[in-house]
């Protein structure tokens, strides 16, 4: 808190002041106003919603396993009639309850794995941008160097050498992708620390605690939150590179990309075993870019990257 | 000229702190492939003891991990790559030569499409915000980045080479109907981006003050907009340039797989899964060091455009 | 015929909050060889009226009114139009010239482009008189300078050099937008000075927009004071110094530091603040800051003329 004799002096001037008759809004709620406005964020987000469900409860909903064979019906495309209503693969799996259980893995890699890149990148950015002068030099050119190298190609190393366990998948994407959330919030740090307002905030005595839960965080905020967005369809996208290249979730569990690579096998006879896991994983990846972009044009419009 | 030693000094200073990234790639990739469990020979059939021992001499993988990193590094130094493990009668070099050739076609013409058509297409839409015009390019846009390129290929294959018949779906033999699907759909998620960074770049740079300064100079219009807007909106697409080529590198690993296209990347692909060191090595490396040298050869581009940079480094 | 006049001039601009009303119903005009200076504070509306004459206004702007610059109205001009006048007929200095020169061109280029564009000379000979210019501004060694970057150049030089590029075209109405703002006291001076020489020079007219009162004294013939986006007094500098009759140029007079008063004297400030151009006071603007308001003060004020075009808008006699 401000401190008392500072406060003796504030005080008459703050009463001594009229108060406007316009009320004021905070930044976050400037941002919501123009985040409700961006209709394609709006619906995006509404879908994504929807996506979840569809991805959690829909397996369980479904009659079908995602790896019951049904002999009677290989093949088959989409009817009422046979009951699979997106349906079968050239084994007779039902696409629908295999996309959705796929989605699971999609989704839940793309989560876990962004929150270590997470973990990684503020940790790595606050300390190099709080600490600045040699440390941060030395550390940013580190994140230099590593932006430079070919990340697919590690990728594809890390899984030839320590095999396809999923847990290995959230740690490698997650080890790749830090490297652009560690920058931002590296310059973000950098920048409030020697910001007018922490500088006017330091001369009115307020603590250091203070100064970062009050004036740093929240603005730290806003940028995590945006490119947390962002990095979700990233991952979602890498690892389903991994699938597709056949690097990726071991059988029995699947994804969209590996759904994807098997449809594409089968593509001239049963085009709908590559269409529907691919408008899922599209429309997926669509609506969190959309949803990222509009965070990002609510919570900075001038801040376009 | 005081402009051209700035951009001497510059361009020196660069090329040598690009030392430490080369080896640092190396090294980092060396040992990844040799922590791998496995070795080169061991999905053969079973050797006899002798045969096996010759063959890791012959690799030189009989010495200590450190010695044959040390190794490694004098015979890089001389651009010698080393045999093949996998495909015994091919050197590396030879291999790389081959693939390289390839790649480096569709490379290259994705990354000039990506370019052209998308700085066309962002200054468009940017010209004409908030038009419909400007609301379907970048919806478009915005599908370009998010569809994989391995979902888009198999639909276009199935579109125009399956059902129209009208480009092959896939293989290589130089003819520019071969060419056609894998560039563009390498150039795609890049060409998206490269719109939407330009109209982004484009819109802010004409709400500036020197593009009123212009106009109040009675300019025409188009003027304003091509000595005084262009050079400044397309400065973050030329920044972009460098991921986006290793963002390319990354993706052709893909395209080439479907189109099963003879270039570095299936060598790459296929060289890890059958732990051929010296291949996979030498593909790294390679593609290392093209990453770097066009994030330098951008760098320098981009300081030929903003004349601010050039002289933050030496003063 | 005056160079400019303009007519019930109204400036609005659509905002999320609403409609900002930045300038209402102003009517000036001015002639050949006139300086005129536009007082007021910041959000008075000074610089929008000069930007919607010059047709540069921002996208979520409109206005209405009529600019008749030598007979032909200027808002309604297409910017094709208006190009022809803009930068050779009529020129403008911005206020700041960090933001407003191109960074990315030297200024060779963005100065010789007035001449090429407007006169038709060759490159070689625009820059050549654009280095004339450089040296009547007082810049030393022109011709290197110009092959520079905008960020080469002190801020003084810098403005320097806006002041020069707008008088390359040799305009008939210079505005210039706080020319001195940024700048320190030599500098101030000596821009103030180029000024002065060039309305001796050519008959040039200027309009000055300036919140400095001590520079406006020094180089212009007549004062337009605004508030809140509307004149509220109109006269020659005399006039206007020595005999305000509005309340808000009484108050502004007041609370500038005089050499002549005692250096404890505490400056008298205007209470208040200015009105919100979203939800502007029916009748007079300025009534709930004014020491001297009463009840017909609910009703606009009809704009009082004085003998030697002394105008004012109060209702209020001889106020001083």
């Amino acid at each position: 808190m401000t401190k008392q004799a500072d406060r003796r002096v504030i005080d008459p001037f703050e009463a001594a002041l009229e108060v406007s008759d316009v009320r004021g809004s905070s930044p976050w709620e400037h941002a919501w106003h123009r985040l409700q406005k961006n209709r394609a964020a709006v619906y995006s987000a509404f879908i994504m919603a929807a996506m979840f469900l569809m991805v959690v409860f829909g397996p369980m909903l479904i009659s079908w396993e995602p790896d019951f064979t049904d002999w009677d019906y290989t093949s088959t495309p989409p009817s009422i009639a046979s009951g699979h209503w997106f349906g079968t693969d050239a084994v007779g799996r039902d696409i629908l309850v295999r996309t959705l259980s796929g989605g699971r893995i999609s989704l839940m890699v793309g989560l876990v794995a962004t929150l270590v890149s997470l973990l990684i990148g503020i940790s790595y950015g606050a300390t190099a941008g709080y600490f600045g002068g040699v440390v941060d030099r030395i550390m940013m050119r580190i994140v230099d160097i590593t932006y430079a190298l070919p990340f697919m190609f590690f990728v594809i190393l890390l899984m030839v050498v320590f095999g396809r366990h999923i847990l290995l998948i959230f740690v490698a994407i997650g080890a790749i992708n830090w490297l652009d959330m560690a920058r931002i919030v590296r310059g973000q740090t950098l920048s409030l620390k020697n910001t007018e307002f922490v500088e006017a905030a330091k001369a009115c005595g307020v603590s250091d605690w203070d100064i970062i839960r009050r004036h740093i965080t929240p603005n730290l905020l806003g940028v995590v939150i945006v490119y947390v967005t962002l990095t979700i369809p990233q991952v979602i996208l890498v690892e389903s590179f991994l699938s597709f290249l056949g690097l990726g979730v071991q059988e029995p569990l699947s994804s969209w990309g590996a759904l994807v690579s098997d449809g594409a096998q089968d593509m001239e006879s049963a085009p709908w075993t590559l269409i529907v896991p691919s408008v899922f994983l599209t429309i997926t990846l669509y609506c969190f870019n959309y949803i990222g972009d509009g965070l990002r044009d609510a919570l900075d419009p001038k801040d376009h990257f | 000229m005081i402009q051209d030693s700035s951009m001497a000094r510059h361009m020196l200073w660069r090329l040598l702190g690009l030392i430490p990234t080369l080896l640092m790639l190396i090294t980092v990739a060396f040992f990844l492939m040799r922590v791998a469990p496995g070795g080169p020979f061991d999905s053969e059939m079973l050797l006899p003891a002798e045969i096996e021992a010759n063959l890791n001499a012959k690799y030189h993988l009989d010495e200590s991990l450190l010695q044959q990193y040390f190794r490694y590094i004098s015979q890089v130094a001389v651009l010698d790559f080393g045999p093949s493990i996998q495909y015994k009668d091919w050197t590396v070099n030879e291999l790389i030569g081959q693939g390289m050739r390839v790649s480096l076609t569709i490379g290259l013409a994705a990354m000039v499409l990506a370019f052209v058509v998308g700085t066309l297409l962002g200054i468009i839409a940017a010209l004409r915000q908030n038009t419909r015009a400007d609301y379907l390019l970048m919806g478009v846009a915005m599908l370009g980045i998010s569809i994989p390129n391995f979902v888009i290929a198999p639909i276009l294959i199935l579109l125009l080479a399956v059902y129209a018949g009208w480009l092959p779906a896939g293989g290589w033999d130089w003819s520019i109907a071969s060419m056609v699907l894998p560039v563009v759909t390498l150039s795609l998620p890049v060409t998206a981006y490269i719109a939407r960074l330009t109209r982004g770049s484009m819109i802010e740079v004409m709400h500036s003050n020197f593009i009123r300064s212009a106009r109040a100079k009675g300019l025409p219009e188009r003027v304003v907009i091509r000595r005084h807007a262009l050079r400044p909106a397309l400065l973050p697409v030329i920044s972009f340039l460098g991921p986006a080529t290793a963002g390319m590198i990354s993706g052709s690993v893909i395209i080439e797989r479907i189109f099963s296209i003879p270039g570095l990347g299936s060598y790459f692909v296929q060289g890890a899964l059958n732990r051929d060191y010296t291949l996979v090595m030498g593909v790294v490396i390679f593609y290392g060091v093209l990453i770097i040298l066009l994030n330098f050869l951008v760098d320098m581009v981009y300081a030929w455009f903003n004349p601010k940079v050039r002289y933050d480094e030496t003063s | 015929m005056a160079l400019l006049e303009v007519k019930d001039l109204d400036v609005g601009f659509d905002t999320p909050e609403g409609e900002v009303h930045a300038v209402n119903q102003l009517n000036f005009s001015i002639e050949a060889g006139d300086t005129l200076a536009l007082v007021g504070e910041s959000g008075s509306g000074k610089t929008q009226s000069v930007m919607a004459i010059l047709g540069l206004l921002a996208e979520n702007g409109h206005m209405s009114g009529q600019a008749l610059f030598k007979g032909k109205d200027l808002l309604q001009m297409s910017s094709s139009e208006l190009n022809r006048h803009r930068g050779s007929e009529i020129a403008m200095i911005f206020q700041d010239p960090v933001t407003s020169l191109n960074p990315y061109l030297r200024l060779d280029k963005q100065m010789t482009e007035v001449l090429v564009q407007h006169r038709g000379l060759s490159k070689a000979d625009a820059r050549a008189k654009a280095v004339e210019m450089l040296r009547a501004v007082h810049i030393p060694d022109p011709a290197r300078i110009i092959r520079q970057y905008p960020h080469e150049l002190s801020g003084g030089m810098r403005q320097k050099v806006m002041v020069a590029m707008g008088l390359l075209g040799e305009p008939e109405l210079l505005i210039a937008d706080e020319p001195t703002a940024a700048l320190d006291v030599t500098v101030q001076v000596e821009v103030t000075h180029l000024m002065s020489a060039l309305r001796e020079t050519t008959n040039a007219a200027i309009i000055l927009i300036s919140h400095d009162l001590g520079i406006v004294a020094g180089i212009c013939d007549r004062v337009l004071v605004m508030y809140a986006g509307e004149a509220v007094e109109c006269g020659s500098v005399d006039q206007i110094y020595y005999d305000p009759k509005h309340p808000y140029t009484q108050g502004l007079l007041n609370s500038v530091p005089r050499l002549d008063q005692p250096d404890d004297m505490e400056l008298e400030a205007i209470p208040g603040n200015p009105p919100n151009l979203l939800n502007l006071p029916v009748g007079c603007k300025f009534r709930d800051r004014c020491p001297k308001a009463f009840d017909a003060c609910t009703e606009k004020p009809p704009m009082q003329l004085d003998e030697d075009r002394h105008a004012y808008r109060c209702f209020l006699g001889d106020t001083a």
